[in-house]
């Protein structure tokens, strides 16, 4: 047995534990975020290097033969879905020594971390529904106590939506996995996968598709099912906004394409077609809100459900260069996103206020930031040569490919959009001159104040802004990588025969 | 059997749904509790219900005996369980801290993070009197 993909869940739970038993030592405790995440980010190195020159990595877990244990599994897109998180785990526990306060600190804000990367890691690499359901609900406990994690009232009211809504999410996932495990009796996923094609009423393999399509369209925040996300994202420190806006609907996007490529491929002229027409109204809905708001995170809320729509969109074409497109646009979005955020708490503890109203002057007196600030705004609007480009192009010849052209229309029309809304934050929050009847800042220093606080916050932000320029730059490279994600994913004989041994 | 316990499922699931429809949260929160169970019951049900012995291996066996009965719906029931009863009292002790908070348990209330926009329409009332 192999122990590389049981690290990424180790890891995390290693540290986390060690953070709990260190939880007078607030020094160690940050020592200990920044070094976890360094040594997952290792291992989601090795593993990505074990499956481009193995293929699929499969692990049984405590040796019991496939169908009968619980496997866990890495192809391509896990792999990369791991890479990711780790980056941003590191990105985010840089970023929390100057914006996370003692008090949340003292509260086990660092083993909260390191646990929800465990849950999000076990959602990427398992091959079990069942297990797949228990790490959802890991990822979800933590996300919560983080949500509220500080006790202010906006706090708690975007974590009394978000806790209801998720709860809802999970237990219509449970109702789906009970009812797929009648039908085929089994909770593998890839032998499911084998039996759902031998069932002889395709319609009820539909109709249970159904529960998967609302329960992780809830997770990934998708049209009519998106509205805790704006109601929540916003509320708790720029530090757990971004790991949020980072990994948690990306996670709902990833067990979408899991599920939508391996499990229900019987009727994909209607199921794949209510997916690409909801992501034609996620991306117009979520960019329509984003251009109405003021506020800088909640503006960068709603643009995590319009480009969430872009992800879909990939899936519900099902081509092999649409699962090109949305594999490679996760990867950019969850960059640039977090990106963004993370400028969003710098300008936040320059001027002290995220509300678009009360900012300015960013431009005059810290160009820098300014230039920070526009790497990953464009990038996210889709500006050549940087990443988000690329992720649009391949996106578009899909569209056109499938003569799909009203949904190709909308996105490049919310690409336009996007530019749009990311222009007025630029033109409000950097270029205006500062207000001057604006109220006080509020002074709620969190971490480190002053300059030593905003110059370790930009470590990561200037990491992140070279990725997203690397991945436009080098777009060749990583669009032949993610082909060989979407072979995979739509060839489902590998997957299912590197889980059950060849036949 | 089946169809009773479908039927009980079905009718957990409608009484969950219209708690979750009040504006009380604590009601929001029982109509969750509802919901749970009935999605236990659902695995329940489709584990298959039959009389069946216990599935234990005899010694110097490698498989329980012709007829025994399917143990891992009972197993997926007994964690779906205990993670809904974790995240349950979760809820209850954040209503809780929110009723603290906000003072308020009405949902349409808590506009706190998403203040009203200028001339938008407020709810007026409160939880209790629309349900007395």
């Amino acid at each position: 047995m192999d122990w590389l993909l049981v690290l990424p869940l180790a890891i995390p739970l290693f540290f986390g534990v060690v953070s709990i038993l260190a939880r007078n030592n607030l020094l160690l405790q940050r020592w200990f975020g920044v070094l976890g995440m360094v040594v997952l980010l290792v291992v989601s190195i090795a593993i990505l290097i074990g499956v481009r020159t193995q293929g699929i990595l499969v692990d049984q877990m405590g040796n019991w033969i496939a169908p009968f244990g619980i496997t866990l599994v890495a192809d391509h897109l896990t792999a990369f879905m791991v890479l990711i998180t780790a980056i941003m785990g590191l990105a985010v526990a840089i970023y929390s020594l100057a914006n996370i306060d003692a008090e949340r600190e003292s509260f086990g804000y660092y083993p909260l971390l390191h646990i929800l990367l465990m849950g999000v890691n076990g959602v990427f690499l398992t091959g079990d529904l069942f297990n797949m359901y228990v790490w959802f609900e890991v990822m979800l406990i933590t996300s919560f106590v983080l949500l509220a994690l500080g006790n202010r009232k906006e706090q708690m009211d975007g974590a009394i939506k978000y806790v209801t809504i998720n709860l809802v999410s999970s237990l219509v996932f449970l109702s789906g996995v009970g009812i797929l495990y009648g039908m085929t009796g089994t909770l593998n996923m890839a032998d499911m996968a084998v039996r759902l094609d031998a069932v002889d009423s395709p319609g009820l393999v539909t109709t249970a598709s159904m529960f998967f399509l609302v329960s992780f369209g809830i997770k990934a925040a998708v049209f009519p099912l998106f509205f805790w996300l704006p109601a929540s994202y916003h509320t708790p420190p720029v530090a757990v906004s971004a790991i949020f806006a980072a990994l948690l609907s990306k996670v709902g996007v990833y067990a979408l394409i899991r599920v939508f490529t391996l499990l229900f491929v019987q009727e994909t002229g209607y199921t794949h077609q209510i997916i690409l027409w909801v992501a034609a109204v996620t991306m117009l809905t979520g960019v329509l809100g984003a251009v109405m708001q003021t506020e800088f995170r909640k503006l960068l809320s709603f643009h995590i459900i319009s480009q969430i729509g872009y992800m879909i969109m990939g899936l519900g074409l099902y081509s092999p260069l649409g699962i090109v497109g949305s594999v490679f646009y996760v990867i950019h979005n969850i960059i640039a996103k977090t990106n963004l955020f993370l400028v969003s708490g710098v300008a936040n503890r320059i001027a002290g206020s995220f509300h678009l109203k009360h900012l300015g002057g960013l431009y005059r007196k810290h160009p820098f930031l300014s230039i920070m600030f526009i790497i990953p705004a464009f990038g996210l609007a889709g500006f050549p040569p940087l990443s988000g480009f690329w992720a649009k192009l391949t996106l578009t010849i899909a569209g056109l490919d499938a003569r799909e052209y009203v949904v190709v229309g909308i996105a490049l029309f919310v690409g336009l959009l996007t530019l749009f809304s990311m222009t007025k934050i630029f033109a409000e929050a950097f270029w205006k001159p500062l207000p001057s009847d604006r109220p006080k800042p509020a002074a709620e220093v969190e971490g480190i104040p002053g300059v030593a606080g905003i110059r370790t916050m930009m470590v990561p932000i200037v990491l992140l802004a070279v990725m997203t320029v690397v991945l436009g730059l080098g777009a060749g490279l990583f669009i032949n990588v993610s082909l060989d994600a979407a072979e995979e994913l739509l060839d489902r004989t590998r997957y299912i025969n590197a889980v059950l041994g060849d036949p | 059997m089946e169809p009773l316990l479908a039927i009980m499922a079905g009718f957990l699931f409608a009484s969950g749904l219209y708690l979750m429809l009040r504006r009380n949260y604590v009601r929001v929160v029982i109509g969750l509790i509802l919901i749970s169970n009935a999605a236990n019951l659902v695995i329940f049900t489709m584990g298959r219900l039959a009389r069946g012995n216990p599935p234990l291996v005899a010694t110097g066996e490698t498989m329980p005996a012709e007829g025994f009965a399917n143990p891992l719906p009972q197993a997926l029931i007994l964690t779906a369980i205990v993670i809904g009863f974790g995240l349950l009292a979760f809820a209850l002790v954040l209503a809780y801290r929110a009723y603290r908070e906000l003072g308020t348990v009405d949902v349409d209330a808590m506009r706190v993070a998403e203040p009203p926009y200028p001339g938008e329409k407020t709810v007026s009332g409160t939880p209790d009197q629309e349900e007395a």
